[in-house]
């Protein structure tokens, strides 16, 4: 069957498209059930987007929840794999609060790889995020960061657990005269802090300033990212990919890379993801793992194809009519590629360019608005 | 063309005018209308007037890439936006007050009213200090003098309503200034612009004053 694109909503043709792309490299779906037990996510509240959980008893009294999220449902239900990569995508709906505390079923799209995770599959997963934003809109840019750097530069001034959480806010947000003041009040050296949040932009600009945050601990990690970068470039994004110190994930769970993506014309991020080993050893997992997902949702916001009528006709009849005849008009209106209301009255609200009248003689016309 | 959210009043024409030093000049701003929107396709810049704690709405919701707004707001709603410049204006301290002669009994739960909950709640939460929060919405000075309250935290500029109602700061929560904000997907992709301004501002070193 042939899908006219019109038909499909911005979320749809997204999924669509990137389930197709995902397979393309070897990802298999990944079903999953649509409730876990609620131990799994008390356990990891923290890397949890809300800590709100819809919850209730299954028939056997186990506390029982809607899945907030689906990374923790791979890691718990993939076999463990030192070996090779499990590479894995999934398209779910996850239960989560809003910021106003309502819950909001959100449809999620993303994939993960779980097991030997190394530079290529790590080069791979960032290639397959930038390629999902380009799918969406040719207009994305794509934040790269490494918490290896971030964290041994906190590491190397020998941070307060407090200072630390601090001015790893302000990193977030870009907020220089507040890592200052951090520093300042806790007499920390502030220079290669501040130079995390001044250091973005695309490759070209930012390579060669990555030396400044070279240090014997931060070395391999730097290491690390110019030569994921590098590879990068290679596949033809240009300058839409971008090291950005700014993206800032739960050093709880995330270890090694994060990035995030942003799409012209949406507020917030759309995508979201990043290395996350120091969650699978917490899980009990010798394996390393890396992944994204993307919040179609919020496609809604962008612009679409604006329908200027509802349907192109609207066909009235009534109780006299007779319906063999009335089939068979719809039939042949529907084959000419129309979109056909029939309906007994005209109903409010409606835009049709047509409005026709099923007569015993034929069909009248009885208004024309396109 | 860069969407900026000024806040309404005193504080929003001095911001005004350190962009038009900045090179954001935006003429039709100043005239007297009662347009809400203004201008500039020359510059490339947009400007509108909103109500001070509604800037950082319009900005964390992308419907204006920047904005200023004060400390005290960033820190009571948390929004998810950049934290680009300390304009160090519209300086004042997030405090608390009490009546004078005021002892604080640690034996018993402290009654607080306040606007900025959020706020309060840390500060206390922090030093470990069971409190009962009283959210009120405007005149919060009353708020001892009648009983409702133990203590206030509230921002004070230059303490002069306080000591005109008998009251005092007993402690400072944290200073507040003008901070100038920025939508976190807009900063990728009209950072141009948005770099251009902060460093002319920077350049300026702020002192408007």
């Amino acid at each position: 069957m042939q899908i006219s694109s019109a038909v499909l909503k911005n979320d749809e043709k997204a999924i669509l498209g990137l389930r197709e792309l995902y397979q393309k490299y070897g990802y298999s779906q990944f079903k999953m059930s649509k409730f876990e037990p609620y131990d799994l996510y008390v356990r990891n509240k923290d890397f949890l987007v809300s800590e709100n959980i819809i919850t209730f008893t299954d028939a056997d009294g186990r506390l029982m929840a809607l899945k907030p999220d689906v990374t923790l449902s791979i890691i718990k239900n993939t076999p463990e794999a030192t070996e090779f990569v499990q590479k894995v995508y999934y398209n779910e709906n996850v239960y989560r609060t809003d910021a106003g505390g309502t819950f909001r079923e959100i449809m999620q799209l993303g994939l993960e790889c779980i097991g030997k995770t190394d530079t290529y599959c790590i080069s791979e997963v960032l290639m397959l995020a930038a390629e999902s934003l380009a799918f969406i809109s040719e207009d994305f840019v794509l934040d790269i960061s490494h918490m290896g750097i971030v964290s041994s530069l906190l590491d190397e001034v020998e941070a307060s657990p407090v200072a630390r959480a601090e001015i790893l806010k302000c990193i977030g947000e870009k907020n220089v005269h507040g890592i200052m003041a951090v520093c300042r009040a806790e007499n920390l050296d502030s220079e290669k802090l501040c130079a995390l949040v001044t250091t973005y932009g695309d490759s070209e600009t930012v390579l060669p300033r990555l030396d400044a945050l070279r240090t014997p601990k931060t070395e391999a990690a730097i290491n690390e990212l110019t030569g994921v970068m590098e590879t990068l470039e290679k596949c033809g994004f240009g300058s839409r990919i971008h090291i950005d110190f700014s993206v800032i994930n739960d050093m709880n769970y995330y270890n090694g890379f994060v990035f995030r993506g942003f799409i012209q014309g949406l507020a917030a991020g759309i995508l979201s993801g990043g290395q996350y080993d120091t969650l699978m050893a917490k899980m009990g997992r010798r394996a390393g793992a890396i992944g994204f997902a993307l919040y179609l949702d919020m496609l809604e916001q962008l612009p679409s194809e604006a329908a200027d009528y509802d349907v192109d006709t609207v066909l009235l009849y009534d109780g006299d009519s007779n319906m063999h005849a009335l089939t068979e008009a719809i039939g042949l209106l529907t084959a000419g590629g129309k979109r056909v209301m029939a309906q007994r009255s005209v109903p409010e609200k409606i835009r049709y360019k047509q409005l026709l009248r099923l007569q015993e003689r034929g069909v009248e016309i009885i208004e024309n608005n396109a | 063309m860069l969407n900026i959210a000024l806040p309404k009043g005193r504080l929003g024409e001095k911001v005004y005018s350190m962009f038009e030093k900045a090179g954001f000049a935006c003429p039709s701003i100043r005239e007297n209308s009662r347009k809400l929107i203004f201008e500039n396709p020359e510059k490339g810049v947009r400007y509108f007037w909103v109500k001070p704690s509604d800037v950082a709405i319009y900005v964390e919701r992308g419907a204006a890439d920047i904005g200023v707004a004060g400390k005290d707001i960033l820190l009571e709603y948390a929004p998810d936006v950049y934290e680009l410049f300390d304009l160090d204006i519209g300086k004042c301290r997030m405090a608390v007050a009490a009546m004078r002669g005021f002892r604080d009994d640690p034996r018993k739960t402290l009654r607080v009213a306040t606007k900025f909950t959020n706020i309060t709640k840390n500060y206390y939460a922090s030093r470990g200090r069971d409190i009962d929060i009283i959210h009120l919405n405007g005149s919060i000075e009353i708020a001892p003098i009648l009983g409702l309250s133990d203590v206030i935290a509230d921002i004070v500029e230059t303490g002069t309503t306080l000591k005109e109602n008998n009251l005092e700061v007993i402690e400072t929560i944290v200073p507040i200034s003008a901070r100038l904000i920025a939508n976190k997907a807009g900063f990728k992709f009209k950072s141009r612009q948005i770099e251009t301004l902060t460093a002319a501002l920077a350049a300026d070193g702020g002192k408007n004053d």
